[in-house]
This record gives structure tokens, sequence and C-alpha cells, in this order.
């Protein structure tokens, strides 16, 4: 094993109408549950194709578990779930289950086949027909039926009710657990991501604009309530002023003369997003 | 054994809520030593938390010599924790609040006071 699960170095995607991926940076420990949080068309999605093998950089590098993608096909060890969810729709659940098996070495049966029935999903019935939650979670079963030591998920909570989000997090939260799988998770909802994930990697426009260790970034930042008359201090994400009162986020120590507080991963992530926002407008 | 909740509101960082938990279980006598605590596994289905922070505060317990990881099995109490002199030190608070009370202090007041207290005597102990 090795100790990064993900290391890209000067990683670019060039797209004919712009950046897909700019110029990224960035470690991902193994072991980790790592966030990976933006807005639309941030370049999640490309990050994960690109690390898939589905997609090829323009330029830079990218190495999963130790290997380039797209070499020896994708990475054995490696497991993604995409938003479309990949299935056949023709197919039953059985029938997928026995082309997972076919298709993946180290497969396990026993372990794919008690997700799906902790699921509730009936083996017989055709993928087509079930809902979008029993897809995510079929899909979900065939992803970890690999015993992946990194696990890719994009958007996997978005089309759940709060009890199959719930389960499907548990599912993933036990087998890191038990393994110490990786685990890279792309999320809208960022409130379903605190206290889940340790690891932080935010992207806007392509680029990389905060990563490394939650508990790190929260205590390394400050948002800091005091009179808009005094002086900000270094390292300021995002300054806003209401009459005579000023609400600052910034990269900082506690700074006298302000009310100090430690930010949540939410206060924090949009904080870098907004800031993102207004330079690109 | 004993079920941990995870409040996320708290502002109490996850890690720190089970050791406080734990620590609570103690002093009430709903843990004993020899007790073995939730397993990860365990604790991660019920709470959808980090399992790293769970074994992160595994080990904080451990540090505190109130339980003891025994490898491949789990984590077991060890001792339970000593008491201080809660009362004599409770009587003391409460003697202080009654001043606090008649001097016309509402309870916003002195939650601020104490809590400005506690940020300077406690620093860096999760706020």
């Amino acid at each position: 094993m090795t100790t990064i699960a993900l290391d890209a170095m000067a990683l670019t995607m060039r797209y004919r109408r712009g950046w897909g991926l700019r110029d990224c940076t960035f470690q991902l420990p193994a072991g980790r549950i790592a966030a990976l949080i933006g807005p639309n068309g941030a370049g999640k999605s490309t990050l994960m194709r690109i690390a898939t093998g589905l997609q090829r950089q323009t330029s830079g590098e990218i190495h999963v578990l130790g290997q380039a993608p797209g070499k020896h096909g994708a990475n054995r060890h490696l497991a993604f779930l995409g938003q479309d969810k990949p299935l056949y729709k023709g197919f039953t659940v059985d029938e997928m289950l026995r082309a997972g098996a076919k298709l993946n070495p180290g497969w396990d049966d026993q372990y794919a086949r008690r997700l799906v029935r902790e699921a509730d999903v009936p083996f017989g019935a055709k993928v087509g027909t079930l809902s979008g939650g029993q897809r995510t979670r079929v899909a979900l079963a065939i992803a970890m039926g690999r015993r992946p030591e990194l696990v890719m998920l994009d958007e996997p909570l978005a089309d759940l009710d709060p009890i199959a989000r719930q389960e499907v997090m548990h599912t993933v939260l036990a087998e890191v657990a038990e393994t110490g799988m990786t685990v890279l998770l792309s999320s809208h909802v960022i409130a379903d991501l605190d206290g889940v994930c340790d690891h932080l990697l935010l992207l806007a426009d392509g680029q990389v604009r905060l990563q490394g260790d939650v508990e790190d970034l929260l205590t390394q930042h400050r948002v800091l309530v005091g009179s808009r008359e005094l002086v900000l201090p270094d390292g300021v994400v995002e300054a806003r002023t209401t009459g005579r009162q000023a609400t600052v986020l910034a990269r900082t120590p506690d700074v006298p003369g302000w009310d100090n507080n430690e930010p949540s991963l939410e206060e924090l992530a949009l904080a870098y997003l907004r800031s993102a926002k207004k330079v690109a407008a | 054994m004993i079920e941990f909740r995870i409040d996320r509101r708290s502002g109490v960082p996850a890690y720190q809520q089970l050791v406080n938990q734990t620590r609570h279980a103690l002093r009430l006598g709903l843990l004993l030593p020899g007790d073995q605590l939730p397993t990860v596994k365990e604790v991660v289905a019920t709470t959808s938390i980090n399992p790293n922070t769970v074994l992160k505060a595994y080990r904080e317990l451990e540090h505190e010599g109130l339980a003891e990881g025994r490898r491949g099995v789990g984590t077991f109490v060890s001792a339970a924790p000593v008491q201080p002199d809660a009362d004599g030190l409770r009587a003391e608070l409460a003697g202080w609040m009654k001043r606090a009370l008649a001097d016309g202090l509402d309870r916003e007041y002195v939650e601020a006071l104490v809590k400005a207290e506690l940020d300077l005597h406690y620093e860096g102990e999760g706020r």
C-alpha cells in the first residue's frame, strides 16, 4: 500500500471552451475520507474521470495508488461510482452482480450480495425498473464488491432519501473502519460531509483553492467579528460589513481586538467558494 | 456497553464528544472497569462519523489511562476516573451564583462571564 492514494502534479485539462482543471497540485493521504467540494463545473467530475482513466489530461501528472491511470486499464484497487450510476438497464440485479464477478479480479461476491440484501433490492428485478435510490445502492454494492483500496464517489447521495443517505454513508464508513480504505467523496451538501470527512479538497474554476486535513484547516482559520474600524489581519479570505460591524474569515491565529471563533466546515468552505466566485466575476 | 451520540451543532469536536461521554458514563457508573467500549465499526454505524475520529477518541482515553486497547479484540475500560472534590467546588460556585443573582445579573450575563473564564483557564481544551 502506498501512503499517498492520489498524487497530482500540475494536473491540467483544457477543453475547447475553457479549463476543466488548471494546474492542480494536491495529495490525498491513504486512509482518509476526503471531501471534494466545488460548484458545478469546478472540475470535480473531470478529476475523478482522469483518475479512473476514462479521460486523459492535457498536461501534468496524476498517480492513483502509485500508478498513472490508463496504462494497464483502470487501477485494480480503485472503484469509481459516477453520477450517472452506470448499470445496464436490461440486466437484472443478479445478472449485474454476476457481470461484476466476471469483470473484477478479487471480487467479493458474498459482500456485494449482502449489500444488495441490506438495501432491500430484489435480485430478480430489472435494473431499469429500480428507483434512483435503489440503483445507487446496487451500483455501490458493485463498486464495493471490488474491495477497493480507494473509492471515488461522485455525488453518491444526490438522489437518496434521508434513510438511504444514512445507510449508504454507513456502508462506506464501515468499510473504512474495517479495511482502512481511502474515500474521495464529492457533494454539494457540505453539511452531509461534516464529521464524516477528515480531509478537504476544494476546487473552483478548475483550480485547487484549499486542501488539507480538516481539523488543521479549521484550527488555522478564524471567523472574526468586530468593529469595521479595526485593522484587518493578514490572510483574509472573505470580509463582509454590516453597518459598523465587520465579519471576516481569515487564515490566521487569534487576532487581538476581535471576537475570535473557529469556523465550521461549512463556513470555511462557503467563504472560499464565495471568494473564488468574486475573483472570477 | 454504551451508545454514543454526536451533536453536530454543538461546536465541540466529535472526538471530544466521545471522550466526554465515556468519562461521563464512567462517573455515573454506566461503564465499569473491564467493560468493552463499542467497536469502531459499531460507533460508525450508529453515529455516521469518521472512523479515524473514533480511533482518536480511544487513543485519548488510553492516554488518560481510562481505557486500554487489546489488539484484535477491542477497547476496554481500565479504570474509573479519579473523583475530584466536586461537591466542595460546586458549593462554592452556587455561592457565587447567589451573589450574581442578588446583584441583579441576568442569566445571559452570567453565562458570558462563565464562558469567558472557561476560555481563559481551559485554553485549548475543545471549546
